[in-house]
């Protein structure tokens, strides 16, 4: 794919359950490099969105495409090629209880390449000291606070140095210092490997703080209300959904 | 997008150890490859200079495979982007600790860390059985404080869901020891007896044990689950907060329910295994009055009843054991598996221990 070409392309996305529609007509691109924010009030379908664009969840109606390749017509060894370019933190972390924090980075990382032992366990550690959890590389899941399931949780999708990152509501749960933290690092990854970033989120704080642009879901529409830059949206939307939003206010 | 080239490593005499010149992508795959080259140079002395003119590029892989290999060497010629990746990677591993050094003696210390392991959980084990005792006698001088809507629900999940398993294990098992006894006891003209040799295992051993086994595989890791993803779930810290005792509310109606049931589920082991026994005699050539003029003749009420008893026992023990099992999980996914685990060994050991007290005691009252 060219440098220009978008990261992610979505055209006129719809997905129903039980014939019950979620979304219909989401249509946008992103860019390369940046921080791109699907956000909404709760039960709008955000993190259906992100499973439909991974492939985890089936289309109903309408194409997508990562990295320049449409992952529903991808064949075996193409679809394992494109999921090797990305990296997915999973709301609740998804780390695997019965492996210490750093065997889960090193899980796919013993995968998808043929690097000894030494380079994977040195890998794993670079990443885990990445997000800052340089002294929990031993410890359990279960011995770890949320915040740090969730730094582990972006360091094991930052195995494989992916140029495209899905992050499912990565601040919520968490309090204000550690969820300000967590979007600088974010921020902090973005601007260090060039990475592109698609999160998740409908915490304001962190959607003021990390987003280049995003887009906005709203229940009652089933689908997308408005598309841009968040300051402007806050600062300019008409949407009373998106007022509302921006602003706090009871719908 | 420009073409990159595949990485390439070349080692070069320097003073006071060897160079090392990069040139093309050095990503994961090249990585993979180049590891034991860069290795080998590294062992040859140290890296003292690292030549990154021709490096088009690398990612945290590469970066990982310089700094192991030349950790202390002044990288040269290295563009804008390869530096940045040098840095970040390098201060991103200085982040993590060294691990730690291996115990000395480790068996030693690992026979010490189990034995410990071991002592607190039979403390915690013995103070369960004693927090039972005191809960029983709380339920039977206030029986409300059971639960009987939860009882009435393991009564049919731990009694009638078992019984066609029960049926169909105590059956075969009565046609394979007819079977297995009838050889030996023919060569002796003797297979008349073979009603008296399986009637009696059944009924004094073999009937109670196996449906521990049953219910130990079947509702001993059913209890240790359920009230193990509850205790990871916080919903025992929850009841206590809320000023219900855990044991009242979860682990009576479970204890209660498999004390009760287990008689049951072993008298049907036993008829199950005694019709499996009279089928094989048919086929044999003894009529069901011989059978039955055998049984009467050799069995007794004492013995079905030893057993009956015996099996309540083991019912209680493997109910007490499962609940105890998920009480005390840890946290996270896995603590729920080894909960179930510890529920099922721990359940079979015990009623086949029990079993052993229970014979010597039988054999020394005479029963």
């Amino acid at each position: 794919m060219s440098a220009t070409e978008p990261v992610i392309r979505a055209e006129g996305l719809a997905v129903a359950f039980n014939g019950r529609t979620i979304f219909k007509d989401v249509t946008f691109d992103v860019r390369r490099g940046e921080i791109f924010v699907i956000l909404g009030g709760s039960g709008c379908g955000k993190s259906t969105l992100l499973k439909a664009l991974i492939g985890l969840v089936p289309l109903a109606a309408g194409r997508a495409w990562l990295l320049g390749e449409e992952l529903a017509a991808a064949d075996d060894d193409a679809r394992r090629a494109l999921l090797r370019r990305i990296g997915v933190m999973w709301q609740s972390g998804a780390l695997f209880g019965s492996m210490t924090l750093a065997e889960n980075v090193e899980l796919p990382i013993e995968e998808h390449t043929d690097l000894p032992r030494p380079a994977r366990e040195a890998l794993a550690r670079a990443k885990l000291g990445l997000v800052g959890l340089g002294d929990a590389t031993g410890r359990l899941p279960a011995e770890i606070s949320g915040g740090m399931a969730k730094r582990a949780g972006i360091a094991r999708a930052m195995a494989l140095d992916p140029p495209l990152l899905f992050l499912d509501e990565p601040s919520a749960g968490l309090d204000p210092i550690t969820s300000a933290g967590l979007d600088k690092l974010i921020r902090d990854i973005a601007r260090d490997t060039g990475a592109t970033f698609v999160v998740v989120t409908h915490e304001l704080q962190s959607i003021l703080a990390i987003g280049d642009r995003c887009i906005m879901l709203d229940k009652e529409a089933q689908g997308m209300i408005a598309e841009g830059d968040p300051r402007r949206l806050r600062d300019e939307s008409t949407h009373p959904t998106v007022r509302a939003f921006f602003r706090r206010e009871a719908a | 997008m420009t073409a990159t080239t595949a990485a390439r490593i070349e080692v070069r005499p320097a003073e006071g150890g060897v160079a090392l010149a990069v040139a093309g992508r050095l990503d994961a795959a090249s990585a993979a490859r180049l590891w034991p080259e860069a290795m080998g140079a590294a062992r040859q002395g140290p890296v003292t200079a690292l030549d990154l003119t021709a490096l088009e590029g690398l990612d945290s892989a590469g970066a990982v495979l310089l700094l192991k290999a030349a950790p202390d060497a002044e990288a040269r010629g290295a563009s804008a982007t390869v530096a940045a990746e040098l840095e970040r990677t390098r201060k991103a591993l200085a982040t993590v600790p060294p691990p730690p050094p291996p115990p000395p003696f480790r068996p030693v210390s690992d026979i010490g860390r189990a034995t410990v392991h071991r002592a607190r959980a039979s403390v915690a084990g013995i103070v369960f059985l004693g927090e039972t005792i005191v809960t029983i006698a709380r339920v039977l001088a206030r029986p409300r404080l059971l639960r009987w809507s939860d009882l009435l629900r393991h009564l049919d999940e731990v009694g009638t869901r078992a019984f066609p398993l029960t049926l169909l294990l105590g059956f075969l098992i009565g046609v394979i020891l007819a079977y297995q006894s009838s050889i030996p006891l023919r060569r002796f003209g003797a297979e008349v007896f073979v009603p008296n040799l399986v009637g009696i295992s059944l009924l004094r051993e073999l009937g109670p044990l196996l449906a521990g086994v049953v219910l130990a595989g079947r509702t001993g890791s059913a209890f240790a689950a359920e009230l193990g993803t509850m205790t990871v779930n916080e919903e025992v810290d929850a009841l206590r907060i809320m000023g219900i005792d855990p044991l009242a509310m979860l682990v009576m109606p479970r204890l209660v329910a498999a004390t009760l049931v287990m008689p049951v589920l072993a008298l049907l082991m036993n008829l199950a295994g005694l019709a499996g026994m009279t089928l094989i005699m048919s086929t044999l050539g003894y009529p069901w009055a011989a059978v039955e003029s055998q049984l009467q003749q050799w069995l007794s009420l004492q013995d079905l009843i030893g057993g009956l008893f015996k099996a309540a026992c083991f019912g209680m023990a493997i109910a007490a054991i499962g609940c105890r099992a998920g009480l005390s999980a840890g946290r996270g996914p896995r603590a729920v598996g080894d909960a179930a685990t510890a529920a099922v060994v721990g359940g079979i050991v015990a009623i086949v221990a029990m079993d052993g007290v229970f014979a010597v005691l039988f054999f020394r009252l005479g029963i």
